[in-house]
């Protein structure tokens, strides 16, 4: 996750005063001193982060320690407030009032505008139903037109190009015709990369925007970028009025403090986030999110809403109903794991969850190797064992351990895993998959259950 | 300053001609750090707290690093002490023999390839993406067949839409072989066949080509390791460069890039693109402090010979423009 390197360098500041009794202009230069370091190591602008140490301060010496809270507490929250104002307080969706829509794409070279137009395609098809329209005007980086060619193919959207031998204007002209004639209610442009202080392509940009009139231009921000960000966001806004930004990279392990530079010197709001190269790893930007996980305060929303994405509800009921008859087999525990695993990786995700950042860090790779050995011996297993594990006996563990190139200890190990599992499960079976109340009539076998309660809260949070 | 002097000479030495683009593609990127610098030295009367502060922002600016900064300023500050200078202006020849200094750091630099007289010379080009790495390689090739070499490169990106398309085309107008594989297929099989084709037809230079990755990436910082030993297979003494790409706008995440790649692979060198722009490239000084690893090239465009060898001379001269007038 971006930003983590941010958060544990302010825990850091803000526990040096955790102990302290009252916030002195001392105690607090000290910590403004770190919380400064920290973001100008994070790649947030120089001058933004005066202004923004400036009014933390300012807020923070005016305040009061109110009663049982600690002066670390009220720090934290004036910063938390900050970043959320500077990031912008709500969440900006896609301005798609017009038909047909036109979005264009601007933005440096290798910033990632073709992938993110692959993937706004691609998000505006399976959330907001719509049919867009691929524009190629990118005429300059060799096979620039080839790439988002293939992407359309992938994502099955078509793709307007004309070559790079006619000028991106006349492109974008003629493919403003063929979206009327075709009825496509979005039209997104991929332009080229450029620099900000070329002028002549600049042009070509105001050019395309005087012919198409779009409704969003999205300045597509590389979040590895350093100090210059500045620099490109203005100019890019002085010359197009840009409406929106999207923040790409945000996988790698850079701060992305740009998004908050970005954010102060335009004014526009960060609409997306892109977070993978796959063509479904695009986010909105939720700024409260985003300050929860700057300041290690986990980010329980996003994990909820990661978890309705990827789960499959008819499924997930299936495999309940299973639970409740007792008919839990292997392969079903198979399923479940990788619809555990389609959330992402699990130390991704167990920084999602509060308090969670400082723990140890989980080594992905091992993870996903003992998934893989699991996956290994159960598939060596006939249908009729998966389904009965029961009828295991020390033969066919043999074989299966053949079968799977591992020992028969692994297998063993597999099958208690699977009792254990396969025990709790016999105990939340009484219970409502929907509401996670017990049902209308219990089975007889209830007995007093120690996980019913962690259960029913982790569902409410699902909703 | 003697060793400023020397720098100085060094460029008059130098044909007006060939400092010519070098300066120009740097010109924006090194007014704006050396007028900042006359600037404050205009506003400054003497040198006090208040100045050096100043004087970190502007290097903060330039996307240095914090604690680079730290270590350049604490060093000019007891510069200023032992040599009681009060007057700003004298200060200007500190910073950029400090700067000079504290890159060079006694170590060995150099901006030639490493050819390799009886074998292949196998050339990997890494880096994240967007970094410049496709454009790069051209360039690269493009320099090398002027120097007489017989070039040829190999697609490795299979991952990226077009990027294949992309090296074709180059070389096709550079007029040299491009060894190609499947999209989405195994980069190192595409590496694999491009050493034995080289190797059959004798060229001297082989340049391969890599998908951007983010380096904490693992699986494919693996993909890479795996090149890294196909090379070694069929050539012993290879890969003899492996040249990191990195972006003049990329930040202080640009230690980590170093850091990670150097972790798999032997990084000889950097190659510092897009410097065109407005962006002063300033984390290559972090780079070379904490890393060791140099900056052989410098990408001033997106034209074939927009690619320049790194000279750091004509860099700090380029940055420090303004302050030597």
């Amino acid at each position: 996750m971006a930003f983590e390197s941010l958060s544990e360098r302010l825990q850091e500041s803000l526990k040096k005063i955790r102990g302290q009794a009252t916030l002195t202009e001392e105690n607090m230069d000290e910590m403004l001193r770190e919380i400064r370091l920290a973001l100008l190591e994070a790649d947030v602008n120089f001058q933004v982060v005066k202004e923004f140490i400036a009014n933390t301060k300012e807020k923070a010496l005016g305040q009061d320690v109110l009663g049982s809270l600690k002066p670390g507490q009220v720090v934290v929250k004036i910063v938390h407030d900050e970043l959320v104002e500077l990031l912008g307080t709500s969440v900006s969706e896609l301005n798609l009032s017009k038909t047909p829509t036109v979005i264009m794409m601007v933005g440096l070279q290798g910033s990632g505008k073709t992938t993110t137009s692959g993937k706004i395609a691609k998000l505006l098809v399976n959330k907001y139903s719509k049919k867009p329209l691929l524009v190629a005007a990118d005429i300059y980086r060799p096979a620039a037109v080839d790439q988002l060619k293939t992407l359309g193919q992938q994502l099955d959207i078509p793709v307007f190009e004309k070559g790079t031998d006619i000028s991106a204007e006349q492109i974008v002209s003629e493919a403003m015709n063929y979206a009327y004639a075709n009825h496509h209610d979005v039209v997104l442009i991929d332009t080229a990369g450029r620099l900000h202080i070329d002028e002549p392509l600049m042009q070509e940009l105001q050019n395309i925007k005087g012919i198409v009139n779009p409704s969003e231009i999205l300045l597509v921000v590389d979040a590895l970028t350093g100090q210059d960000i500045v620099n490109v966001a203005q100019s890019f806004n002085d010359h197009l009025g840009i409406t929106g930004a999207v923040l790409t990279k945000l996988d790698g392990d850079s701060r992305g403090g740009g998004a908050l530079s970005v954010r102060h010197i335009t004014h526009v709001p960060i609409k997306f986030i892109g977070t993978g190269e796959k063509l479904d790893a695009i986010d909105l930007f939720y700024p409260d999110r985003m300050a929860d996980r700057i300041l290690g305060m986990g980010d329980v929303v996003s994990l909820v809403e990661k978890v309705q994405d990827v789960y499959d509800e008819k499924d997930t009921m299936k495999t309940f109903q299973k639970m409740q008859q007792g008919t839990f087999g292997l392969d079903d525990m198979l399923d479940q794991m990788h619809q555990v695993r389609k959330l992402g990786p699990l130390s991704g995700i167990l920084k999602m969850i509060p308090g969670m950042p400082k723990m140890p860090e989980i080594n992905d790779e091992d993870t996903d190797k003992k998934l893989k050995m699991t996956e290994s011996i159960i598939y060596s297993m006939t249908k009729e064992e998966r389904r009965n594990p029961d009828i295991l006996n020390a033969k066919r563990k043999e074989r299966i351990a053949k079968g799977c190139g591992r020992s028969v200890a692994d297998v063993n190990r597999l099958i208690k895993q699977f009792e254990a599992s396969r025990q709790m499960m016999k105990q939340m079976g009484n219970l409502d998959p929907v509401t996670g109340m017990p049902t209308q009539k219990p089975k007889q076998n209830m007995t007093f259950n120690p996980y019913r309660k962690k259960e029913r809260h982790k569902k409410k949070k699902k909703k | 300053m003697g060793f400023f002097s020397k720098i100085k000479e060094a460029i008059v030495g130098n044909s007006a001609k060939q400092n010519e683009k070098y300066v120009a593609g740097l010109d924006k990127s090194g007014s704006s750090l050396s007028s900042k610098i006359n600037e404050l030295a205009a506003r400054y009367r003497e040198i006090d707290d208040d100045y050096f502060e100043e004087l970190e922002n502007i290097l903060i600016m330039s996307d240095v690093g914090v604690s680079m900064v730290m270590t350049i300023v604490d060093e000019i500050k007891k510069e200023v002490r032992l040599q009681n200078i009060k007057d700003p202006q004298m200060i200007n020849d500190i910073i950029v023999d400090k700067m000079f200094v504290i890159y060079a750091n006694d170590s060995y630099m150099t901006t030639k390839i490493n050819y390799d007289d009886n074998d292949l010379t196998v050339i990997l080009m890494v880096g994240v993406n967007g970094a410049g790495k496709t454009t790069t390689i051209a360039k690269l090739a493009h320099m090398m067949k002027q120097e007489g070499k017989s070039v040829m490169v190999a697609a490795g990106d299979t991952f990226r839409a077009g990027a294949i398309d992309q090296l074709a085309v180059w070389a096709d107008r550079l007029g040299i072989e491009c060894i190609k594989g499947k999209e989405g297929g195994d980069p190192s099989s595409v590496v694999f066949d491009a050493l034995n084709q080289a190797k059959e037809k004798n060229v001297d230079v082989l340049i391969c080509d890599t998908a951007g990755r983010l380096q904490n990436k693992v699986n494919l910082m693996n993909e890479l390791e795996k090149m890294n030993r196909i090379i070694k297979r069929v050539v012993p003494a290879g890969p003899q460069e492996t040249l990191l790409v990195v972006d003049a706008t990329t930040g202080q995440n640009g230690i980590s890039q170093a850091q990670e790649f150097s972790k798999i692979t032997d990084i000889t060198g950097i190659v510092l693109t897009k410097m065109d722009g407005t962006a002063k490239g300033g984390i290559v000084l972090s780079i070379k402090d904490k890393l060791n690893i140099p900056v052989k090239f410098i990408g001033l465009g997106e034209s074939m010979d927009d690619l320049q060898e790194f000279d750091l001379e004509q860099y700090i001269y380029g940055l420090c423009k303004n302050l030597m007038e």
